[in-house]
Order: structure tokens, then sequence, then C-alpha cells
């Protein structure tokens, strides 16, 4: 523990107890804003829902005390389990971004001319909002002028509605999501990629690797952090897709596109909800289910710091 | 509480609005954003303010669909003086939280008890008037003229009638029923005049207010009829993927023959580049004889919060929108129907015979998603979407509809 203070500099006279913890404190002052806002904005909120989750209230009168009441009716919600079942088919095709990310990022890791117009294109989708790639989709799964449904009459003779058909509409809308996923995970491998030893690569190829065997291990393992960034956006990017299910499909036809977080929101906030407690508690199960991916990933982490 | 208000700048922003108001001055929060509405509310405004030369008026107009949050969160942090709202059930979670005024007294001062008469039970509740009407429109058939005349189809009036046209426009190619169900309300206006022609309006009172159960075999009545046409593919294919207005070009360009819409929509056909000589209004038809004839006509309508600083100007504001000379004004600029019936209605084919039909009406309906209570409605309209797509599914959609009524209803 040297002082970092020189005796000349110092000329105000300062406080022997902060002379002494200086170190110490310093980091947690500068840390202080930051911890604050998280309680205030995060952290009380979070401890509010859940409050909230088990009372009865429109968010103008009483709020009044039903215990586990919304829970109970959330088991006995048929949407809700609709809802679940979407949530998980997001989680499972939504990791399909990573590896079509890697494809992309593989095949734009090239010296060739104009490959900056090439990356900038790839990446465009990531840039537009959300809101911008769900009307696009609209547009294009819309039926009797969507490209989409022209293609399929063209091929099939009978136009499939994708956003209308109960069977398809998730899927529809996923692909749709992993337009700018995908560019996404394939920016975190470009970065990757940058980053590999040549040496290795070289003294691979000397070795007699190439293709595939090269791929797989050589440059596949030095990619390790920039897949599991792209894993935990992807994962955490599942589970609160909404924007997506609320431009798209509102959730319909009939709630078959629903997912957790446009439940929660429709129940607490839309029009005809207003549901504070039921949409608290779904909030509280969402949360629950994002805890556990949370945990899996940080505790991943720490393994791995602990062994670097 | 103090989560929600956290929660959104909104209202916020809002407070910050109206901490300012004194005496002699209102403020109006109101959802008047699409261009016509808008250039009314700027009319009536003015006009106002000519008349009470001693009163300001500070208006915020939001858009339509953040309204009906914002609302809430205006009304219990730093209220204006008048709100615009709807009639009906619509108000009644804001009249039981006592965050409206009752207003009586500005009804029974200006007589308006006899002059808004057909939008006084909408206005009632406990006894006590809540708010004031100012316009409604009604809904209808609207058809193609030139189309029925070259299929040599006279408007239906029964609903035998009406499954005779219906045939004979399939049979040519046409689709007879153009919708648009993705924003689901659109189907909620099959099942209230289906509902009101089966089972008349007393019964759809008291559905809506959740007296009866979904698994009535009134209720199922409905679907049998409405039923129906689903099967006979009377409707346009995938309008769950449409809204109102993308089911338009359908009708404009012949592919179907009638929708049922709300008058507002007539705007949207000329826009499309139907001629009005084109355009047929029918009334929906008669299905069970003998049954008093409700319509829907679904009334918009002004309130004074209770938390209102300035009740008195606000008071006058509420009576000066009620008085003849201002919904005639008011409504020719809206292009739709005054409530006041010693009010001129507008110079307007389509106006003209929905003011004949409305005054004409054993009573008025608000429409389904404003008679019933906010969580009913998404529920039931959500039903009828999957029954208008699947109708084989009808008895798990009332199965369903009657869980959500037992909750809702309690």
């Amino acid at each position: 523990m040297s002082n970092a203070v020189s005796p000349q500099s110092s000329v105000r006279p300062s406080s022997g107890f902060w002379k002494k913890n200086q170190q110490t404190l310093a980091p947690w002052l500068f840390l202080a804003p930051g911890m604050l806002m998280f309680v205030i904005y995060v952290l009380v909120p979070i401890f509010q829902s859940i409050w909230i989750s088990f009372h009865d209230w429109d968010g103008l009168g009483e709020q009044v005390w039903i215990g586990f009441g919304n829970y109970a009716e959330l088991l006995d919600d048929d949407t809700f389990y609709v809802a679940l079942k979407n949530n998980l088919i997001w989680l499972v095709l939504y990791l399909l971004s990573i590896p079509a990310g890697l494809a992309a990022a593989l095949f734009l890791n090239q010296t060739v001319a104009g490959i900056r117009l090439y990356k900038s294109l790839f990446f465009f989708p990531f840039v537009i909002s959300q809101v911008v790639v769900g009307l696009m989709f609209t547009w294009f799964y819309a039926p009797d002028f969507g490209l989409f449904s022209k293609l399929t009459e063209w091929l099939t003779g009978e136009q499939i509605a994708v956003l209308a058909d109960e069977r398809f509409v998730t899927y529809g809308i996923i692909v749709a999501g992993l337009w700018p996923q995908t560019a996404y995970c394939m920016i975190l491998y470009l970065t990757g990629l940058n980053n590999i030893n040549p040496e290795q690569v070289e003294a691979a190829r000397m070795d007699g690797a190439k293709g595939f065997k090269l791929l797989w291990n050589i440059i596949l393992p030095q990619l390790g952090p920039a897949t599991f960034i792209a894993m935990v956006v992807t994962v955490i990017g599942s589970l609160r897709s909404f924007d997506l299910v609320s431009v798209m499909t509102a959730g319909g036809p009939y709630g078959s596109s629903q997912v957790l977080s446009y439940f929660m929101y429709e129940q607490a906030l839309s029009e005809y909800g207003f549901r504070m407690g039921y949409g608290a508690a779904i909030a509280v199960v969402l949360f629950l289910i994002m805890m556990v991916f949370i945990s899996l990933f940080i505790v991943r982490m720490l393994r791995q710091e602990r062994n670097a | 509480m103090t989560l929600f208000k956290s929660l959104s700048g909104l209202a916020l922003s809002v407070a910050l609005f109206s901490t300012a108001a004194f005496a002699g001055e209102i403020t109006i929060n109101s959802d008047h954003s699409d261009p016509v509405p808008k250039k009314a509310m700027e009319e009536l405004i003015a006009d106002f303010q000519k008349a009470n030369p001693d009163v300001t008026v500070k208006w915020n107009n939001f858009d339509h669909e953040g309204y009906k949050s914002a609302i809430r969160n205006f009304l219990t942090a730093d209220a204006p003086d008048v709100v615009a709202w709807y009639a009906g059930n619509r108000m009644e979670p804001f009249v039981k939280a006592g965050l409206f005024e009752d207003v009586t007294d500005v009804w029974t001062a200006n007589g308006l008890d006899e002059q808004l008469k057909s939008s006084a039970p909408s206005m009632t509740i406990d006894g006590k008037k809540w708010g004031m009407p100012y316009t409604y429109y009604q809904w209808g058939i609207y058809y193609r003229k030139d189309i029925f005349a070259e299929q040599g189809i006279t408007p239906p009036k029964t609903w035998a009638e009406l499954l005779a046209a219906s045939e004979k426009l399939k049979a040519a190619g046409i689709t007879p029923f153009t919708i648009g169900t993705k924003a689901l309300w659109p189907t909620g206006g099959w099942f209230d005049y289906l509902n009101l022609r089966v089972n008349g309006y007393e019964f759809h009172m008291e559905l809506t207010s959740g007296k009866v159960p979904y698994t009535d075999p009134r209720v199922k009545a409905v679907f049998e009829k409405w039923g129906e046409l689903v099967k006979a593919g009377y409707f346009i294919d995938n309008h769950a993927a449409i809204d109102w207005q993308d089911a338009v070009p359908q009708l404009v360009q012949g592919k179907a023959a009638m929708y049922l819409m709300g008058n507002f929509a007539v705007a949207t056909f000329k826009e499309g580049g139907l001629k009005e000589e084109q355009i047929g209004f029918l009334q929906f038809p008669e299905i069970t004889p003998g049954i008093p004839v409700a319509e829907e006509a679904p009334t918009d309508t002004f309130h004074i919060p209770s938390g209102a600083k300035n009740k008195e100007d606000a008071k006058k504001f509420l009576a000066y929108l009620a008085s003849p000379a201002v919904q005639t004004k008011m409504n020719a600029t809206l292009g739709q129907l005054p409530v006041n019936n010693t009010a001129e209605k507008p110079k307007d084919v389509f106006l003209d015979a929905g003011f004949t039909m409305l005054s004409n009406a054993h009573a008025l309906a608000q429409f389904y998603d404003r008679d019933a209570q906010a969580e009913m409605a998404k529920a039931g309209m959500e039903g009828f979407q999957e029954f208008m797509v699947k109708p084989d599914n009808l008895d798990r959609i009332l199965e369903r509809l009657e869980k959500v009524r037992a909750r809702v209803y309690k």
C-alpha cells in the first residue's frame, strides 16, 4: 500500500481515515452512482413486481391481496402454455443464428475487393429497428401481394398466409427475428476471427490440416469467447422476444403466436388489459426462467476465469 | 402506485403540462390525432374560446393507442379538466374508481335528458350521468351497388335473402363478404349484429354485462347463423392476417361485394377509388322475426376527471359541447352523426341513411368491446376470430369464454 499522493502536492490537509482507506474506498465511490441507479431502476422494481404479483389490481383502485391467486390462475390459463411453448420454440430455433452467423463470418473473412461493402450489407439488418424488420416481413408474408405468398402460390398453387395460420405463424416470426440476430452473431465472429493467431493456423496447415478439420480443431476453439457471448445474447434475446410479435401479429391469430413477454404486456398494459397483478405474475415467471439461463452462464464464466 | 408513476415518463410530462392550470383556464386531453377529428377539435376549441373570452383552453392531443394507457396515468397523477373517452362499460372502471366527476347537473340544467335521449342510457351509471356524448356513427353492411345490379340481386332484408344473395355472388366467383380480423374488433361487429338480430338488445346487454354464460344455447344459436356464412366460405380467405383497411381493396376491386363496417369506412372506400353511386348501405337483415331492431352506434364522449382543478369552466365546456349548434358544426366536420336530436344532421347519403336507421332503432349498442369488460372483450373477440377460421372449434371456444366470464365478472 504505497500512497499515491506525493507529500509536496498534498496541500490540503486530508483526514486520516480517507488517507488510510483511499484505495479501498475509491472504487466504491466510482461505482456508487451506477449502483444507485441499478438499485432504484432494476432491483427495487423487481421486488415491487413480485409484490404486485400477489395482488389483484387494475392500476387505479385498491390493491387486493390474493396471495398466489394469480399464479394459480396462470397455471389454469391455456394462453400461458401456448406462450411457454412458443418461447421454447423461439429459444431453440433462435440458436440457429449462431451457426448461421459463423458461416457468414467465415464467408466474409476473405480479402477480396469490395469486401467491406459486403460486410456492411450483411450487417445491415442489425442496424435497422426491429419494428421495421417486423413490417418488412409482414409485407413479405402478406396474402395476395406479399412476395412469399406469390412464391408459395407459384410453387404449390395455393397461398399460405403465414401470419394467419396457427401452424406457421410462430416460425414465420422467428425467421424474421433470425435475420437481424444472424447479423449480430456474424459481427461477434468477425471480431473473433480478427484475433485468431495466424501462427497457429500456419502451423496447422504445415501439419496438413485444412478445410473442416482446420476449422474444427484450430479456429473454433479460438472463437470460444465469441461463441459464448453469441450464446448469451441469443438466449436472452429469444426469451424477451416482444417487438416482432407485437408488430407482426399482436399474438394472433387467436393467441397462437403469443410469447410470455407479449402476454405480460397484453395483460398489464394493453387496451384490454390493466390486470397489473396478473401481468406481474407472468413477469415473475419469465424472470425466473431467465434467471436459470443467466445463472448457468455466470457459473460457466466464473469457471472459465478460474481456469484461465 | 409509485411503481406505475416512476415507470412512466408520460405521467410525469402530463403532470408538468397541467400544474400551471389556474381559474379561467381549462386543460383538455384527447386523442383526436387523425386529421379530420383534429380539425373538428381545433374548430370546437376556437369557437368555445370565442363564446367564452374569459376561458383559455389548453389542449394536449395524444395518439390513439397511447391515449388508452396514458389516460390511466394522468387521471390518477395530475388530472386535466376535461378528457375524451367512450360511453358505456368503457367508462365504468373510471367511474367506479371515483376518477370521473358526476355531471348530472349539467344534463338537467340544459334539458339534455330530452335532447341527448338516445345516448342517455349509455352515459348513466348508478342513476347519474358521467360525461357528455357529442358524436356517433352507424354500423351496417356497405355493398357494391353495381355488382348487385349486375348479378340481379336486390338488397337482402331477411337472413334467407342474405344467404341467397351470398350464394349467387359466390357462384359468380365473387366472395360475398370482405373483412380483416387481425385487429380483432371487426369480428365484434359481426357477433354483435348476429346477436342483436337473433336474441335482441336486452340479451346483448345481459351477455356483455356477464349475466349469461357463454355456453347458453342462445349464444350457440348466434354462432350457428354465423357458421352458415363461415362454412360456406362467404368470407375472404386469410382475413386473420390483414387489418380492416387491407380488406377494402377486395371490395374496391370487385372481388368481394359486401362489408359490415362502421360509417367511417366510407371515406376509405372513396379513397380506394369507388364512386359514391357504386356504394350502397343496407341495414343488417332480420333473423328472428318480431325482435325489436337494435343497432350499433359507438358514442364518443368528454368527461370531467374528479381531480380537475377548474370544474366550473369544465362544466361550461361540456354544456357548450352538448348544444345543437356546436354538435351540428362538429359533426359536419367529422362526417358523423350528432347525438343531440335537435341538431342538424350532415348532408351525406350514408349519414342520412344512418340517421333514419338509428332514430328508428329500438336501442343502441355501443359495440362488443365497449359494452363488455375489457378482458372479456379481448378473450371474446379472439374466440370470434378463431371461430371464423376454425368453425369446428366452437365448443372449445365457448368453454374457454365461459371460463373467462366466470373469472372476470365475479
